[in-house]
């Protein structure tokens, strides 16, 4: 098997990214820092999540992930929309790539821009606060994980929306609420039942509650548990992005 | 083996508004080596069939191979045979000339690929432009790149659908001069466009569209001989009467008609006599590609 075509459309959606760091990777790493001042300065002191740990080294695992998880997402979301309305994508269906190889292609330079920005966010703000790594193969696992779950998920959004819109409202009505509600900013331990309940259907609670672990080596449910959640969703999303790549659904008519 | 075959071709776009026949049992070979023509009015049905033959889009019923292979079955041998020059004007702003191609030749598998850009980039004078980014470019320069994009896999098959739309007079030579050179090298040429005067002058076999079905399939030379052979030309600033000018082929001042022999020359001078239309530049000539095409496209309208 010939692995030039895949690799070729790998490092052009790198390259993509990279060309333009200032905006795929300086500001989401600016966005999170921000957070952490705003946040750590509010809440630090005044709420102690796990024994021994602070708010805001509780948070800065949880803002890595979270920028881990949004910029995986848009990295492959962004460059299929772009694709295909500005019509370049027609270079790309004349060629011989499988819908295997795409979805290689796009989710690992996905995986890539997720690690990156997620890298750049724990420079910045491991500064801010003491940090431990108890397991740090639960951090790589989840990490990795969940950017190929967002790179797939990214995929499935930039084939179904026809306009930027429709890309937004994916964006703003499923993708950010379901990672702010995925217990970034706090530990579900400490919501209303109701609320503690719906967050275990979260699936990127799971993602950033294991992804956490690593770092603290205490979490919410067993890292175990989460990555049994976290596997089994990478697994469906994967098979659904696979289906739809080669059914060519919405790319050829 | 033919280079192309379309086999009983059937295309139905599916919409809220209804069902559109795009294309009717279309079958016709384009033999290797060949320079192919393939003409009709807009929407006919040619980039249809175009991006049925390139995997863009796929047939409703019927198949088409390229080089033996099946473009759905087999589509990854039979895109490698391929080499696409799209209508539309498309380019991917992130990239460099030289980059866009290094990657397209990526995709097709091809390694260490850079002696053949840099012929490909000389024979379509892009030499200038490797380093620039695409959205740096004119739009004819942008076109070139289009074509060398199609050639980067060096495919025994070249489609060129409309590639000289908007295009200048010196790109057209060039795009021109390098097709044929390619096409005399053993590649053959799939063309559509809209200039009957290039495909008369360039392809050696012609089909021709209407309403999604073939309405000729003929050997250029052989279109041409077959048609009534000369045309009555003048210049007029007067409306010429009406049943001239229904069967009329008029270019601004130019008007063109058929006439079978004298005496149809003699009857079209007595009508504008006596309409009183006043007539320059009387000549009378041989008809070309478009006289056929029209005459076709008005019977089959008559026959449908």
């Amino acid at each position: 098997m010939n692995l030039q075509g895949p690799l070729t459309l790998f490092r052009k959606e790198v390259l993509r990214f990279w060309k333009v760091g200032f905006q795929t990777i300086a500001a989401p790493v600016l966005t999170a820092v921000l957070y952490l001042l705003i946040f750590g300065h509010v809440l630090e002191g005044r709420v102690e999540v796990f024994p021994g740990v602070g708010y805001t080294s509780f948070l800065i695992p949880g803002l890595v992930m979270m920028s881990v998880l949004q910029n995986a997402f848009a990295n492959s979301s962004s460059s299929l929309i772009q694709s295909k309305i500005t019509g370049n994508l027609v270079f790309l269906l004349v060629t011989p790539l499988s819908h295997r190889a795409w979805f290689a292609a796009y989710v690992g330079a996905s995986v890539v821009r997720g690690l990156v920005v997620g890298l750049g966010v724990f420079a910045v703000t491991v500064w801010f606060a003491p940090m431990r790594f108890e397991q740090p193969l639960w951090v790589l696992a989840f990490a990795v994980l969940g950017a190929g779950i967002m790179g797939a998920l990214g995929l499935i959004a930039g084939l179904w929306a026809e306009k930027f819109d429709q890309m937004a409202a994916f964006q703003n009505f499923v993708v950010l609420p379901l990672t702010f509600l995925a217990g970034v900013f706090y530990s579900v331990h400490g919501l209303p039942p109701f609320w503690f309940k719906l967050s275990h259907l979260n699936p990127f609670f799971y993602m950033v509650d294991g992804f956490r672990a690593g770092f603290f080596g205490v979490s919410d449910v067993s890292p175990w548990l989460s990555l049994g959640v976290v596997g089994a969703a990478f697994v469906a999303v994967s098979a659904l992005t696979l289906r739809l790549l080669a059914s060519g659904y919405k790319l050829r008519h | 083996m033919a280079a192309v075959r379309f086999e009983h071709v059937g295309k139905v776009y599916r919409s809220a508004r209804g069902t559109v026949q795009a294309l009717v049992d279309v079958s016709f070979d384009v033999e290797a080596g060949e320079f192919f023509g393939l003409l009709g009015p807009n929407g006919a049905g040619k980039t249809t069939l175009i991006s049925i033959l390139a995997g863009l889009t796929r047939a409703s019923s019927g198949r088409v191979c390229v080089l033996g292979h099946d473009v759905v079955a087999d589509y990854a041998a039979a895109r490698r045979a391929l080499g696409i020059v799209p209508q539309e004007l498309v380019f991917d702003p992130f990239f460099s000339v030289r980059e866009t191609l290094r990657i397209q030749s990526g995709y097709f598998g091809v390694r260490g690929n850079d002696a053949w850009i840099d012929e490909l980039l000389a024979g379509l004078g892009l030499a200038d432009q490797a380093d620039a980014n695409m959205r740096q470019l004119s739009g004819g320069m942008k076109r070139r790149v289009l074509v060398a994009q199609a050639l980067v896999h060096r495919p025994p098959v070249i489609v060129l659908d409309e590639p000289t739309a908007g295009v200048d007079v010196e790109l057209r030579q060039t795009l021109w001069q390098f097709v044929a050179r390619l096409n005399k090298a053993g590649h053959t040429v799939l063309l559509t466009t809209h200039y009957l005067e290039e495909a008369e002058a360039l392809c050696g076999r012609i089909a021709m569209l209407k309403h999604g079905r073939v309405v000729a399939l003929e050997r250029t030379s052989a279109l041409l001989a077959a048609t009534t052979s000369t045309v009555l030309r003048f210049k007029t600033d007067d409306a010429l009467p009406p049943e001239l000018a229904a069967q009329a082929r008029v270019t601004g001042r130019i008007a063109q008609l058929s006439v079978h022999d004298a005496a149809a020359v003699e009857a079209v001078l007595a009508r504008l006599r006596s309409a009183g239309v006043r007539v320059e530049d009387l000549e009378i000539g041989r008809a070309d590609l478009e006289d056929v095409f029209l005459g076709i496209m008005q019977s089959a309208a008559v026959a449908s």
